[in-house]
């Protein structure tokens, strides 16, 4: 599990009493938003009818996105594109640059998946209130249930409900945390069972490698995705 | 043999997860709230900066692309469709223009045809009342001639009579009853013939 562990890089730094150093997790954290920034700038620079490799790569990613955002929670959702967007390609490319080897992966740790989460609950809610205003409980009280069940079922819709940020951090950090852990066994597998015996793990480790891809993509598309559901609920309150 | 590589498997499997969890000995890293301060702080700063130059900068860019390649596109289309039902016109009208000239072509044919026919006729009828005419002429001159030669022949005989009845006699006889006698004679001959 060393490759999880979180250590300062370079000088101890202090805001009152509370630690906020530089880590490797800040690194990874800097490298892949700049990456963002980098690839999106030169994508977005050039206005030619007919784009290049960047700018297509940018123009899909931003298409994509529209595109999942107005299928989920329809046109009312287009002021929070941006920060769809800017969600989607953090989580993605985190998960995407803890795919090199040695590198850190930022996204599979629970804090700060659980800061983001939060971030969109706390978000989507007032969100919800403010559209809705006490109109948004109405959330929790789904319409045809017979009397008998609704003191029920608004519990479980309650419970459901504030479960959303806990579901929506643990997926993205047990996904990323078992994807790497698993390939850490398997490697250690080829170390243990040397020349003779180190194929068959090996080649597992390779079409992991393959998978993890695959999960980090997915898992960046189930975070936006959920998001932009929840965000549905909030703004077109129809349950 | 397969078995024997599984338990191999499993053997070493357990043995490197004894080994992993051994190295860590303070359980998984993630749970360690030494940095979560600083992760918090660091990923708060990343993402608002990187959501503050996205949202401000960089996706009105690509969005702006998006919609004047969408634009234009659509404009292009438009004048495509435009040109094309233009063309079509074009090609309507050149239809129209060439069956008019096929049908112009075939009333010059038709009408310059009949003016040649009715030349030929005309000329064909000039012609003919020409000859006719000549030929009634000839006809004129012919039946002219064969009415006189009578008389012609008769007077020749008559005077050929004479000069005979001169030679023969030594003597001139009175003209006008040589030629009395030959009008007989001829009559008789004329009447012997018809019979």
């Amino acid at each position: 599990m060393y490759q999880f562990n979180v250590y300062r890089i370079g000088p101890e730094i202090k805001l009152g009493s509370v630690d906020i150093s530089f880590t490797n997790a800040s690194l990874f954290m800097v490298i892949s938003s700049l990456a963002i920034l980098i690839i999106f700038n030169l994508g977005a620079k050039k206005k030619t009818l007919i784009p290049d490799k960047l700018q297509l790569l940018s123009e899909l990613s931003y298409s994509f996105v529209a595109k999942m955002i107005s299928d989920t929670a329809g046109s009312k959702a287009k002021p929070y594109f941006s920060f769809i967007f800017s969600l989607f390609m953090f989580v993605l490319f985190c998960n995407m640059f803890g795919m090199i080897p040695y590198a850190f992966t930022v996204t599979s740790h629970i804090i700060v998946t659980f800061v983001l989460a939060a971030f969109i609950f706390i978000g989507v809610t007032i969100i919800g209130f403010i559209k809705h205003g006490l109109g948004y409980l109405k959330l929790f009280v789904p319409s045809g249930v017979p009397m008998v069940l609704l003191p029920l079922i608004v519990v479980i819709e309650i419970i459901s409900y504030l479960s959303r940020p806990i579901s929506l951090s643990v997926r993205l950090f047990a996904n990323m945390m078992a994807g790497h852990t698993m390939m850490k066994v398997f490697g250690g597998f080829v170390i243990s069972l040397g020349v003779i015996g180190g194929w068959l793990p090996l080649s597992f480790s390779v079409a992991l490698t393959g998978l993890e891809i695959l999960v980090a993509f997915l898992q960046a598309y189930v975070f936006a995705i959920l998001t932009c559901i929840y965000l549905n609920d909030a703004l077109n309150l129809h349950h | 043999m397969l078995k024997k590589i599984v338990i191999l498997l499993l053997i070493a499997c357990f043995a490197c997860l004894n080994t992993v969890f051994a190295a860590e000995g303070g359980g998984m890293p993630q749970l360690n709230p030494e940095f979560w301060i600083s992760q918090i702080f660091w990923l708060i700063i990343t993402f608002g900066v990187l959501f503050i130059v996205l949202t401000k900068v960089i996706l009105p860019k690509i969005g702006n692309n998006l919609e004047t390649r969408k634009s234009q596109i659509l404009e292009n289309i438009e004048t495509a469709d435009k040109q094309k039902e233009e063309s079509q016109k074009k090609i309507e009208e050149y239809k129209k223009i060439i069956l008019e000239s096929k049908l112009k072509a075939k009333k010059y044919f038709n009408d310059s045809r009949e003016k040649i026919i009715d030349d030929i006729n005309k000329k064909r009828a000039v012609l003919e009342k020409d000859l006719d005419e000549e030929i009634g002429e000839v006809e004129k001159e012919l039946s002219e001639l064969k009415n006189k030669s009578g008389e012609k022949i008769n007077k020749i005989a008559a005077e050929t009579s004479a000069e005979l009845i001169k030679e023969l006699i030594g003597e001139e006889v009175n003209s006008s009853s040589i030629a009395a006698i030959v009008e007989d004679q001829s009559k008789i001959n004329k009447e012997r013939k018809d019979v």
